[in-house]
């Protein structure tokens, strides 16, 4: 069946394969393994590019596939973020507690050692008791098991609730939004145990791997980031394929009709809704790590509309729309917005990139959605075969490109 | 004949108007049921209160040998319990092939995870091509049914309703807007399945009431005005004073 | 202490005909008497003037309250020849004007090179202040008399009860003598000596809202923490409050510090002092025979210090069982400070009887809290309610609309100065910038949008970044002020519990004014005919003449025109940031949904409703707004799983469509 499902599919066998060209070549332009073309803080750029196109994949199958206009994703994006942040945060302050209390004359008592860690991480919220919430903290398969969990049951307790109270349409985008605005304000609170508007700091520092370079450790989450990029575009290819998929585009279409054949549409919502809540998390449990930090600001509302903007701009309803859109839109916006363009002088104004790129980006995006509501992906379905690859800007990156390359065999 | 469908003393308000009023009525396991009755009679409410879309205030709906009631189930659970609807527009999943069309419709497991791990098999295949052959569709499976035409979609949505293989299908005016020929296909398509089912027919177009050749149930302000052959009604004075008086 | 300075006051009181009549006939008693302490006044300090300050008063001169005036006004110099004061002036050549304060004559000009100034410090000032009141609460100009109380209510003086009290009868002015009054009955309680003068006295302000009544009698209620041994009896004079048991009332830990800073148990060993014991002692590897490597286990270090104490080395350890024990043999009380229980007593029922009061008055004051949040959703929301609920199209820029029409307001005021004015000008301008930005959206993106609602959502997302970032490249990231004009000034003062300030007062009635004007013109114009028509059926609108272009146009505009107007409204009470619009775009819609879509009813309601619960959990839990914003957006979610049309929803097959 395996090799049908790729001899019927042979985009998601093409992308599986620019993956892992992108990935090899990557690598080895890299400082750390490679000829050091490219610096470590950007190859930690694209580790997190791969990440964002993960969630963007969860997000095309929720609203492409499905037509739920979730304003929610980020915020499991940013929980599965905050479960993999505690453990790493709390080893690794842990490793420097134990170092410096060994120079102490009379050994520290696991009390001590536990009320030093908390005193390093809950000073800034003024405290040092560690809240209920970190009780899994110094386990490693506790917390990653969590980072399923948490969004995972999020999304179960609060679709459950939307879906079976009929919520629909822009009613569901606007709760979803509430949720995510009332989990952000939630950590924003010092008192609601994860460091307040602090956030979780120094992630980017494996505990125990003080010894190896950051150069090597951003190219292991590369390599994770391309390979949970990878697995994630098999199965949600594989879910969307089958009746599976042809279910959940019949409610986006007509979410009536497919009650009146018998399905029971909010299960099939909440299964969505609940599989790519997953993802996301996973997809943040892997993006924070070379982030170096999170914090409530990176689950605000905002950032959920910056996704579908991607998911929208990278063309809805095929996953690899979604890829392009995430790698090109964030690649973009983090070119913009680092200085790097040079600024454009009027006369009377100079329009600096820095502040302006917003302004683009918003523009750009309603005209996407009102002449282009295929997005990218569909100016590529009119190119393909007839035109070479188009390069929006020499200097993306080969991220774009090996991007470009797969959608012209398509 | 045993009871299929038993709807008793059923109400419905919307706002303070009575939409539904007191209506009973009943329908065979294998039998051919038109449903007329003037705009606003209340036709499209009863159909929404059989297949769970409208709660109504008071009233029973018993179904099948079990005598289970419809009202606490809902609607995918009447669905999967055997009552398809068609709606008054044609509605098919425009985006999706024929083929896709049908195979969703197929009676099988519904649930989430044994759509997921479904694959179709050739008998699968065979009964959605036999269907398709049914409705005059059979060279149009791979096409995307957004591009059929009209009369075309009304025809998949009842092979979408007989892939269902429901006991009771409730067809909302499915000749509005065919030719003459499509509707004697539709006819034909119709009384067919109303060989091993029961089928309501709700109608307007007394022309095509006439050639399905069945009993005929008058509605008016939510209530039943007469019940009987169609020449049986047609000759009530009261159906002649609501379509003709006013 | 209080009683002794209350007995001074009295004793110096009853000798102040003696000491008049003491006064030696030298021609000059002021200047003998300011003799007498020459020494204290010229380097006067606040702890050693006291005593000054009350020979002067007891004097009963008639000349003191001239002396203490000019004393506290920095005006009274030396002259350094002979050590004489006199009240000085300086006159335009550089000389002093000397006065003496015997005859009130001048007695001719000096030059400062001989004279030295008296310069009483603040807290001279103060005590010389509060003498002073005395005088003044009897002066012929009331507004001296006013000052005074003032200065008496604020510090309040046993010594100046007395005055006070002699000083009500001849009060001519009755604003003035209520006041004294009252000041007389709250220095009762607090000072008088007389226990049944002050228990009448506090019956008196039973009930009374007032905060200074509540900051006379708190203090007759403060308690401290004392114990006893369980067998002895309390001393008898302690007027106990309540008995406290340890674990219950009082933390264990405390009440056991309570023994050990009383001497009667020994204090408890905290796990560092034994750590650091434990380090001091280390001998060869091992403290008190225990390995240093075992000591991570909190037992081995306890069994290493029990080895060092028995050792003698260390204070024993206080072991839980010893420390329950001394807990066992005592009891523990809070004692009132003040010692009559008859006094206490009635301040506590007097207090009883005043929160029951401000208990009820917290909760109006609450309502009107509540009404006036409200009020700004409503606004806020109105024009969403339009845009949302009557066309159905979702425009997430609308809070940029408020915020845009706050900036007008911003940018009128740079232009405009006189407040009132600027206002004026800026709410019809906010509405037609609004308005003209709306209906320019809904011309270029929205139109094209129509029957794509999530895509409308999305687009409008897009517009609202931008705007967002627009302004903020215009005007910076800082909060820029938006000033009331000085007539929204202030509060409506109800008592000291209720009060609402005057630019709420003005939301609420902007808000009704919106409410009547969207009433109106929905039901009694053109276009609000034209609007039902076009929401209920727009292709039988269009076939009968009505354009839905048009209608769309100007209802879209209507609604931003209103946001616009709103963002003034709440710019004059918030900081006007580029992030204004957002901070109530989700509220915003929360109120319509919540409402019920379509329905300006339902917005009141569901304003009304989420105003109320933001308040209400407010209150429950003050300290974290944050908080209250979370469990309100998470009840609302909750809110919708039973009413998921709003709470006035549009029932019938319609609207299930």
């Amino acid at each position: 069946m395996t090799r049908s499902f790729f001899a019927r599919h042979p985009s998601v066998l093409v992308f599986i394969a620019c993956l892992a060209f992108f990935t090899l070549l990557v690598t080895i332009l890299s400082e750390g393994l490679g000829i050091g073309v490219i610096s470590t803080s950007f190859v930690k750029t694209l580790g997190k590019t791969l990440c964002l196109c993960l969630v963007a994949i969860a997000m095309d199958l929720v609203w492409g596939y499905a037509g739920i206009l979730s304003l929610g994703h980020m915020a499991f994006f940013g929980l599965g973020g905050y479960m993999i942040g505690m453990w790493l945060m709390y080893e690794r302050t842990r490793d420097i507690v134990v170092t410096s209390l060994a120079d102490v004359e009379i050994p520290p008592t696991p009390q001590e050692i536990s009320d030093a860690i908390g005193n390093q991480i809950f000073g800034v919220v003024g405290s040092s008791d560690f809240p209920a919430v970190w009780a899994f903290a110094p386990s490693l398969p506790a917390q990653l098991a969590l980072v399923v969990l948490v969004p995972g049951l999020l999304a179960l307790v609060f679709g459950w609730l939307a879906f079976r109270s009929r919520v629909t349409g822009v009613y569901l985008s606007i709760l979803t939004q509430a949720m995510t605005l009332a989990l952000a304000l939630y950590l924003f609170q010092n008192d609601s145990g994860l460091r307040g508007n602090n956030g979780l700091s120094g992630l980017q520092n494996l505990p125990g791997a003080d010894t190896i370079p950051q150069s090597l450790i951003s190219l292991w989450f590369l390599w994770g980031s391309a390979l949970a990029l990878g697995l994630g575009y098999l199965l949600l290819a594989w879910v969307v394929s089958g009746k599976f998929g042809s279910v959940i585009r019949g409610i986006r279409d007509d979410e009536a009709r497919v009650r009146f054949l018998g399905y029971s549409v909010e299960g099939y919502k909440l299964f969505v809704f609940v599989l790519t809540a997953v993802i996301a998390g996973i997809a943040g449990a892997l993006y924070y790590p070379q982030a170096g930090i999170i914090n409530p600001a990176e689950l605000a509302p905002i950032a959920s509309v910056y996704l579908a903007v991607w998911v929208a701009i990278g063309g809805r309803g095929r996953l690899y729309g979604a890829v392009i859109g995430a790698a090109f839109v964030s690649l973009v916006s983090t070119w913009f917005t680092s200085g790097q363009v040079p600024p454009v002088d009027l006369g009377f104004y100079t329009i600096n990139w820095v502040d302006w790129w917003q302004v683009v980006l918003g523009l750009s995006f309603v005209l996407v959605t009102i002449y282009a509501p295929k997005g990218i992906a569909g100016l590529f379905d009119l190119a393909a075969g007839r035109f070479p690859p188009r390069r929006h800007g020499a200097a993306l990156g080969p991220d774009d490109g090996a991007l470009r390359e797969k959608e012209a065999e398509e | 004949m045993s009871t299929l469908l038993e709807v008793s003393g059923v109400s419905v308000t919307f706002d303070g108007f009575r939409a539904i009023n007191n209506l009973s009525f009943q329908i065979g396991k294998a039998e051919l049921r038109a449903i007329i009755g003037p705009n606003g009679a209340g036709k499209t409410t009863f159909m929404d209160i059989v297949t769970g879309k409208t709660r109504p205030d008071t009233g029973r709906v018993i179904w099948g040998d079990k005598s289970v009631s419809l009202l606490k189930m809902s609607e995918a659970q009447i669905a999967r319990a055997g009552v398809g609807r068609k709606f008054q527009r044609p509605t098919v999943f425009e985006d999706q092939s024929v083929f896709d069309n049908l195979l969703l419709a197929l009676k099988k497991d519904r649930g989430p995870f044994p759509v997921l791990f479904y694959r179709s098999s050739a008998r699968d295949r065979e009964r959605v091509e036999e269907l398709a052959g049914e409705i005059g569709l059979a060279d149009q499976l791979p096409r995307k049914s957004g591009e059929l035409s009209h009369g075309q979609k009304q025809w998949l949505e009842i092979g979408m309703l007989l892939a269902q293989d429901p006991q009771l299908l409730l067809v909302d005016e499915p000749a509005a807007g065919m030719t003459l020929e499509e509707r004697e296909h539709t006819t034909d398509l119709l009384v067919q399945a109303a060989k091993t089912r029961a089928v309501v027919v709700v109608e307007h177009d007394m022309e095509f009431v006439r050639r399905l050749n069945c009993k005929v149930t008058v509605l008016h302000e939510g209530a039943v005005l007469a019940e009987g052959g169609l020449d049986h009604v047609t000759a009530n004075k009261d159906v002649i004073d609501v379509y003709l008086g006013r | 202490m209080r009683y002794l300075r209350a007995a001074l006051a009295g004793l110096i009181l009853l000798a102040v005909p003696l000491v008049a009549q003491q006064a030696p006939e030298s021609g000059t008693p002021v200047q003998d008497l300011l003799q007498t302490h020459a020494d204290q006044i010229a380097k006067s300090s606040r702890r050693t003037i006291q005593p000054v300050i009350d020979a002067l008063v007891a004097s009963g001169l008639p000349q003191i309250e001239t002396v203490l005036a000019t004393w506290q006004a920095r005006e009274i110099w030396q002259r350094e020849s002979d050590g004489l004061f006199f009240a000085a002036t300086e006159t335009d050549n550089s000389l002093f004007e000397l006065t003496d304060f015997d005859t009130g004559e001048p007695i001719g000009a000096f030059p400062r090179d001989g004279l030295a100034q008296v310069k009483p410090n603040s807290g001279v000032q103060g005590l010389i202040a509060t003498a002073l009141v005395q005088f003044q609460l009897n002066s012929p100009d009331p507004a001296q008399r006013r000052q005074a109380l003032d200065s008496l209510a604020r510090a309040p003086d046993a010594t100046l009860l007395a005055p006070l009290r002699a000083s009500i009868e001849p009060e001519t002015d009755p604003d003035i003598r209520a006041r004294k009054q009252r000041l007389a009955t709250l220095l009762t309680i607090a000072h008088d000596s007389n226990e049944a003068a002050r228990i009448a006295a506090i019956a008196e302000v039973s009930g009374d809202l007032s905060v200074d009544v509540r900051a006379t009698l708190n203090p007759l209620l403060s308690t401290h923490r004392t114990f006893a041994a369980a067998d002895a009896p309390l001393a008898g004079d302690q007027n106990v409050a309540r008995t406290l048991v340890p674990g219950r009332d009082i933390p264990v830990t405390e009440a056991y510090a309570l023994l050990v800073a009383a001497g009667d148990a020994p204090a408890l060993v905290s796990e560092g002092a034994i750590r650091e014991a434990l380090a001091v002692n280390i001998a060869e590897g091992r403290v008190g025979g225990v390995p240093i490597a075992a000591l991570s286990d909190p037992e081995a270090r306890n069994r290493a210090y029990d080895a060092l104490a028995a050792a003698g080395a260390v204070p024993p350890r206080v072991d839980t069982a010893e420390r329950d024990a001394s807990l066992a043999a005592h009891r523990f009380y809070d004692v009132y400070d003040e010692p009559s229980a008859a006094l206490t007593d009635a301040a506590q029922q007097a207090l009883g009887s005043i929160e029951t009061r401000v208990g009820i008055n917290q909760a109006l004051d609450l309502g009107l809290d509540a009404l006036s949040l409200a009020s700004i959703y409503f606004l806020a929301a109105i024009g969403l309610a339009i845009t949302f609920g009557v066309m159905g199209v979702i425009n997430m820029a609308h809070g940029e609309f408020i915020m845009m029409g706050a900036y007008t307001g911003y940018v009128v005021q740079q232009v405009i100065p006189d407040y009132t004015v600027s206002i004026l000008v800026a709410l019809p301008l906010a509405f037609a910038v609004t308005f003209a930005a709306g209906v320019a959206m809904e011309r270029l993106v929205i139109r094209h949008l129509y029957h794509r609602p999530l895509e409308t959502l999305l687009a409008t997302f897009g517009i609202s970044i931008a705007l967002q970032q627009i302004a903020k490249n215009i005007f910076g990231t800082q909060a820029r002020p938006l000033t009331s004009p000085g007539w929204l000034d202030g509060a409506w003062v109800l008592n000291d519990v209720v009060s609402i300030s005057y630019i709420r007062i003005a939301i609420f009635v902007l808000a009704l004014i919106f409410l009547t004007l969207f009433l109106f013109i929905m039901r009694h114009t053109r276009l609000g005919l034209e609007t039902r028509a076009v929401t209920q059926n727009p292709r039988m609108a269009a076939s009968m003449g009505i354009n839905p272009d048009r209608v769309n146009m100007l209802s879209f505009g209507l609604g931003s025109g209103i946001a616009g107007v709103a963002g003034v409204a709440i710019g004059l009470y918030a900081k006007v940031t580029s992030e204004l619009g957002q901070d109530y775009i989700v509220q915003s819609f929360m109120t319509v949904v919540v409402g019920g879509v379509g329905n300006i009813w339902g917005t009141l309601l569901g304003a009304t409703m989420i105003g109320s619960l933001q308040k209400g959990i407010e209150w429950l839990n003050p300290s974290n707004t944050l908080a209250a914003q979370t469990y309100m957006i998470v009840f609302i979610i909750i809110f919708i799983q039973f009413r998921p049309r709003g709470i006035i929803a549009l029932r019938g097959r319609a609207a299930g469509d």
